[in-house]
């Protein structure tokens, strides 16, 4: 077989860095026409990544390139622009959907490609100027979507739709372009509701059986069974186990995806037991409407003193659960801390029960960009503890400079935290030592009780264990109950003395920090929506 | 960090100062400069020059200063600044009408005004709230709104005062009224300091505006003002640190309502007359182009940027007439403070570092 | 009983989609009968009206389409279409010869200001309406510059009869006399003492029937995506920047021609004042007629186009019969102009907000009734 022909797509000895950092190491991947590839891993672990190289995104060649070579039909191409990409014959779904909402299902799969009809004046004036035809662009729609074989209205405007079905829509574009030969699918059914999910599945097929190769990334382990020839895990940016579909079975596939052959030597630092420590947090039935990180019915205790760690793949909900308590997300349910109940939706509140919240959208919520070290420094405490203020004459308070200097100039000494001085803008700080302002942050605050979301996203490696040393010395050192959220199991289990796993929404179990990463694994796809 | 530094020194100084300033600015700055130069060549009196930028800059200081607080919140430019201006006209008009004189009139003028000021201010800030994002626009029609409302008012209400109505018709305001007897250079006689015959430094008025921005400035040193900063800087950071936002931005449209109340009070108190009716339209681009000029951008303004902003644009007012008349015998200088004022606002509108609002 | 619920709903919702419209015919049932105006001065008055504004009204809708929402710097067109005029009666080319010619020399001028308005648009995306508002002040700084102090010296001017008598730059009014409704008189007819100016009519129709087919276009298509979301235009490949510019040049140019039907209507020019109030009473207009910051039809602008100019005819003599001052109408018809765009934006503003607190609403109850049912 191998011999008969160069197979569709195939990637050799690709390597990518962002900025000195690894990120996908050798990966070898070959695609033959017609045929289903599932690509799994946890998130970071470079799948997407690899298809941003592979469909040409901007961000690649902004980030200096990537190493290695990608053949389609046994021809070595290179992209620049997913335009490039296009034109090769590769599409793909994101997990955002690119759709005009005023425009119908069938101006939206033919957006830019419109069937036209010239006229005098186009012929004068250029070819923008040429009628829709409308009657074409019908056809092509309709052909799509029978492609697909998932019926669609192609009538309907997409602001009318159900979510699945703006996901077929966007399927249906890929397929009505006619050079199409291999779909990239990025997590396609996370939106989709059970049945939709299936007809997904299903369109897949009849798609691979019209000699369109698939390769389909989700966290639904059993779709990938259900419909792939070829199951490639990856991790931490290697491809780590490729196997026929048929000859593997969901437990060895979370066993790649999270297995560490390094676990001896990053087992958890001292782990503690708080089993009869009172619960500080209760959470009952708590719903969050955070976009993209929805939590649908968390119950939860937290134990005085204690780090937890709350972990999960991404999207199912972790990053829902300190938003939603700390009130930057509407929630609904019952909150009890120290034993008195905590009114939601309103973020005074918890601040003033001293709480405190180190947000994981640093540039966003974290930080005042423009303003100076010491002012994201102290601005909370100010605000909620009347710190760093001079009463004049007991009725106006006043900043006082000073306090704010010398409290500042404090955690950068105690965070090592790289900068000019204390009156340097936010903005011109590298990540990790603008996380570490917003460590700072927190930890003026003097909180019992601190969230931390996503401590060491996107910074760079001694950063990473100078947060993670910080926080576990705050909660040794003035007692402060801890919850890190985070997407690095591998992080948790060196920091937490017990790590909850959310899936779905919901909390699927909660382990000692000591157990086996497998153990982790199988929970956070056990409720995967 | 070392690196940058390196790079920033071997810059030449002038890339510095335009990076640091902007280039309208500089531009404007030294085209100033060039017209003081120029004036004594052309047989302008320096002196008079001078007293005349330092008196405007008197009169409208104050109501530069009013824009400083719904910047600061993240408001934007208060293009709305008109319905200050109303509450301004009615504070001045009542207290005339009342009877009042001399510098009592004053004082009861902006006691008057006050609580048009708030009550405008706050629906006015209610509304914004609603349609945070859209601000601009929208105090600009809301600003236009009202005093075109308010020109059927000066019609229609009951003023009877003699000096204020038409002489015919015994009923509505004329577009003119002098406030000689009233408060006419109330603020500038205090301390004046004569310097030629009919030109003298308002000190009264100086030290007026001077005390009001010393409020401001220690304002936003305190609690509150930090947090309005802090909502102007980023609104999602404020309000996860408990601040409730809305609350801020209503105290910032509130304070810039009654600013420019004061403000109008303070001009006509310079200039002598009240201008009523349309002409009320014609201080809102002046003021928010002075503060812009001085260095403002859409979402910070600081005192230094009133003081800057408002003596180098009343400095091309003055001058620009005075000298260009003299030298080609054309007076250009309405043309030139319609392109300047205009075009330096949209400088501030389309500049990319400005963030999105 | 459900549907009759329904139907006052839909009711509700006709009302308060077509309050501004529905505001103003209460406000013109009040004041004709007040006015005392006869109906048959009111028609006539009407009709000289839609001809003479509605082609001005129309160059808003495509960049309401395009997304940049209201055109403010349409005076820019204008003012291009004023400088053809004022040269073309330099020239003293007259009657029909002389419109067209100027509408040939407005193209030019008004496609350079086109393009520099678009380019400066694209740097301020998200804020097109204020930073068009403050175009158009600018650009008629530039006008009287150069048409106070560049039309003699630099631009030759050769009648004495426009130049102002120092020698350099226009009067204050240009008279058009010449020219006067030399576009309308041609083919009017007569109908029970209303005169219908035909041929404006028909240049109305032509642009109607232009905007009617530009929107079945390839470029009507992509404008109307550029419209609703740049991000997703971009990735499909449409130029977007090119796209909004190529609007707001057809704009600029339609407002061209549109000034100068207006002005061969009126004429004569008032050079300095003309196009800054245009601007003003176009947006109203069509506002008035219902269209909103991001939706705009050809109806609005006929609907619009009548309701605000009978509001315009009646409302000074109206407000003269109730408060014994003519002024009061005068001042009343701009609070009214000024208004009803504040309440457009508004509404504007307040839906988009509502828009998205409807959306998280609705998750949350859906969750909500997610987990009763697990319960």
């Amino acid at each position: 077989m191998e011999k008969n022909s160069a197979p569709l797509l195939e990637m050799r000895n690709i390597k990518k860095d962002f900025f000195g950092n690894q990120v996908l190491t050798d990966i070898n991947l070959t695609l033959r026409e017609g045929e289903v590839l599932g690509l799994v891993g946890e998130n970071g672990a470079g799948k997407s990544t690899l298809m941003k190289i592979l469909f040409g995104m901007d961000v690649i060649r902004e980030t200096g390139g990537y190493e290695g070579d990608i053949l389609l039909n046994g021809e070595k191409v290179k992209f620049s622009t997913p335009f490039d990409a296009l034109e090769a014959g590769i599409g793909m779904v994101h997990q955002e959907f690119s759709l005009i909402p005023g425009f119908t299902a069938t101006e939206n799969i033919l957006l830019n490609r419109e069937p036209t009809k010239t006229n005098v004046i186009s012929q004068i004036f250029g070819s923008r100027l040429s009628t829709l035809d409308r009657k074409g662009m019908d056809r092509r729609a309709q052909d799509a979507i029978e492609k697909m074989g998932v019926k669609i209205d192609p009538h309907m405007v997409i602001g009318d739709m159900p979510v699945g079905h703006k996901q077929f829509t966007e399927i249906a574009r890929e397929l009505s372009k006619e050079q199409l030969k291999l779909l990239i699918l990025d997590e396609p059914t996370a939106v989709l509701t059970e049945q939709e999910a299936e007809a997904l599945l299903n369109s897949i097929r009849s798609m691979a059986s019209r000699g369109i190769s698939v390769i389909f990334i989700t966290h639904r382990l059993h779709e990938i069974l259900a419909v792939c020839d070829k199951v490639v895990i990856m991790r931490d940016g290697y491809v780590v186990k490729e196997s026929p579909a048929k000859e593997i079975d969901v437990p060895e596939i979370t066993h790649w995806m999270v297995g560490r052959e390094v676990d001896a030597v990053a087992a958890p630092a001292e782990p503690r037991s708080h089993e009869g420590a009172k619960n500080i947090l209760s959470v009952r039935n708590l719903w969050v409407d955070m976009p993209g990180e929805t939590v649908r019915n968390v119950n939860l205790d937290v134990k005085e003193g204690e780090i937890l760690g709350i972990g999960g793949l991404a999207g199912q909900g972790k990053l829902g659960i300190p938003n939603g308590i700390m009130g930057l997300y509407e929630a609904g349910g019952t909150v009890e801390f120290g034993g008195k109940s905590l009114p939601l939706n309103t973020p005074r509140a918890c601040l003033d029960a001293s709480l405190a919240f180190v947000s994981e959208d640093r540039r966003g919520v974290g930080l005042l960009l423009d303003e100076s070290l010491e002012w994201n420094v102290a601005f909370s405490a100010m605000q909620i503890h009347n710190k760093f203020l001079k009463n004049i004459g007991g009725i106006i308070k006043w900043r006082d400079e000073r306090a704010i200097h010398k409290v500042t100039e404090q955690y950068i000494e105690e965070l090592m935290i790289k900068c000019t001085s204390s009156r340097q803008k936010a903005r011109e700080l590298s990540g990790g030592n603008q996380q570490k302002i917003c460590l700072a942050k927190a930890f003026a605050l003097q909180p019992k009780f601190l969230f931390v979301s996503e401590p060491t996203r996107g910074i760079d490696v001694g950063a990473k264990a100078l947060v993670l040393e910080a926080l576990r010395k705050f909660n040794r050192e003035n007692g402060v109950t801890i919850v890190v959220i985070s997407s690095e199991l591998e992080e948790l289990r060196q920091t937490c003395d017990r790590i909850a796993i959310v899936s779905g929404g919901e909390i699927a179990g909660i382990l000692p920090a000591t157990r086996a990463a497998e153990e982790f694994g199988m929970l956070m796809v056990s409720k995967v929506k | 960090m070392e690196h940058s530094a390196t790079i920033d020194t071997r810059r030449s100084t002038f890339q510095v100062l335009i990076r640091r300033f902007g280039l309208p600015r500089l531009i404007i700055a030294g085209f100033l400069l060039l017209l003081f130069i120029m004036a004594p060549f052309v047989g302008a009196n320096l002196t008079v020059q001078i007293l005349n930028v330092i008196n405007r800059f008197s009169w409208n200081a104050v109501l530069v200063l009013a824009l400083v607080p719904m910047i600061h919140s993240g408001c934007g430019l208060n293009f709305g600044v008109p319905l200050g201006i109303v509450a301004g006209l009615l504070g001045g008009t009542l207290s005339i009408e009342l009877g009042f004189e001399g510098v009592p009139s004053f004082i009861m003028a902006i006691v008057l005004a006050t609580p048009f000021a708030l009550l405008l201010g706050t629906g006015y800030g209610a509304l914004l709230n609603k349609i945070k994002g859209g601000e601009m626009m929208i105090t600009t029609y809301v600003g236009l709104s009202a005093i075109s409302f308010m020109c059927m008012m000066w019609l229609l209400l009951p003023y009877s005062s003699p000096t204020m109505v038409y002489g015919l018709s015994g009923s509505g305001l004329r577009p003119t009224i002098s406030v000689e007897g009233f408060y006419d250079q109330v603020l500038a006689g205090f301390l004046e300091i004569p310097v030629t015959a009919d030109q003298s430094i308002p000190t009264g008025t100086l030290l007026f505006f001077a005390l009001l921005a010393f409020l401001m400035w220690a304002f936003l040193h305190t609690k509150t003002g930090t947090a309005m900063t802090a909502v102007g800087s980023n609104p999602s950071f404020a309000r996860a640190s408990g601040i409730n936002v809305d609350r801020m931005r209503l105290l910032s449209v509130i304070m810039s309502t009654w600013l420019a109340a004061i403000g109008i009070l303070v001009y006509q108190q310079g200039f002598g007359f009240i201008q009523l009716y349309t002409a009320p339209n014609n201080l809102t681009l002046p003021t928010v182009a002075a503060i812009l000029i001085g260095g403002a951008s859409i979402n910070k303004a600081s005192i230094p940027n009133v003081i800057i902003g408002t003596i180098l644009f009343q400095g091309i007012v003055t001058m620009t007439p005075t000298v260009l008349n003299s030298m080609i015998h054309m007076d250009m200088s309405e043309v030139i403070r319609i392109i300047v004022s205009n075009g330096m606002i949209l400088y501030a509108l389309t500049r990319k570092t400005e963030g999105l609002r | 009983m459900k549907t009759k619920h329904s139907f006052q709903s839909k009711v509700g919702q006709l009302v308060r989609d077509n309050s501004v419209p529905i505001m103003f015919i209460l406000i013109c049932a009040v004041c004709i009968p007040l006015s005392g105006f006869s109906p048959s001065y009111l028609l006539n008055e009407i009709v000289t009206r839609m001809g003479r504004n509605t082609f001005l009204i129309l160059c808003l809708i495509i960049p309401i389409i395009a997304g940049l929402g209201l055109n403010f710097a349409m005076t820019l067109g204008a003012m291009a279409g004023e400088i053809a005029l004022i040269l073309v009666s330099d020239w003293q080319i007259w009657g029909i010869p002389g419109v067209v010619l100027a509408m040939i020399i407005s193209i030019p001028i008004s496609i350079l200001l086109g393009l520099l308005c678009g380019k400066i648009l694209n740097r301020a995306k998200g804020r097109e309406m204020i930073t068009s508002y403050f175009i158009s002040f600018f650009m008629n700084g530039v006008y009287q510059l150069v048409v106070l102090y560049m039309m003699g010296p630099i631009i030759p001017i050769v009648h004495d009869s426009i130049k102002l008598p120092r020698g350099y730059g226009i009067r204050n009014t240009v008279s058009l006399l010449n020219m006067r409704q030399a576009v309308d008189n041609l083919l009017a007819i007569n109908i029970g003492g209303v005169k219908i100016p035909v041929l404006t009519f028909l240049f109305i129709a032509a642009l109607c029937l232009f905007l009617i087919w530009f929107r079945r276009t390839k470029l009507g298509q992509d404008m109307r995506a550029v419209g609703q979301n740049m991000d997703v235009a971009r990735d499909a490949g449409i130029n977007v920047d090119r796209t909004r510019i190529v609007s707001v040049l057809i704009s600029t140019v339609v407002a061209g021609f549109g000034m100068i039907l207006y002005l061969q209507n009126m004429g004569n020019i008032s050079t300095y004042s003309s196009h800054s109030q245009i601007g003003m009473f176009s947006i109203a207009a069509l506002l008035v007629g219902g269209a909103s910051v991001e939706k705009a039809s050809i109806g609005n602008a006929f609907l619009g186009v009548t309701l605000f100019h009978l509001m315009f005819i009646v409302a000074p003599s109206a407000g003269a019969q109730v408060t014994g001052d003519s002024m009061t109408g005068e001042y009343f018809r701009v609070f009214v102009s000024y208004g009803v765009i504040a309440i457009a934006l508004v509404m504007y503003e307040a839906k988009k907000r509502r828009a998205k607190s409807n959306a998280s609403r609705l998750l949350a109850e859906a969750q909500k009734q997610g987990k009763e049912e697990r319960a």
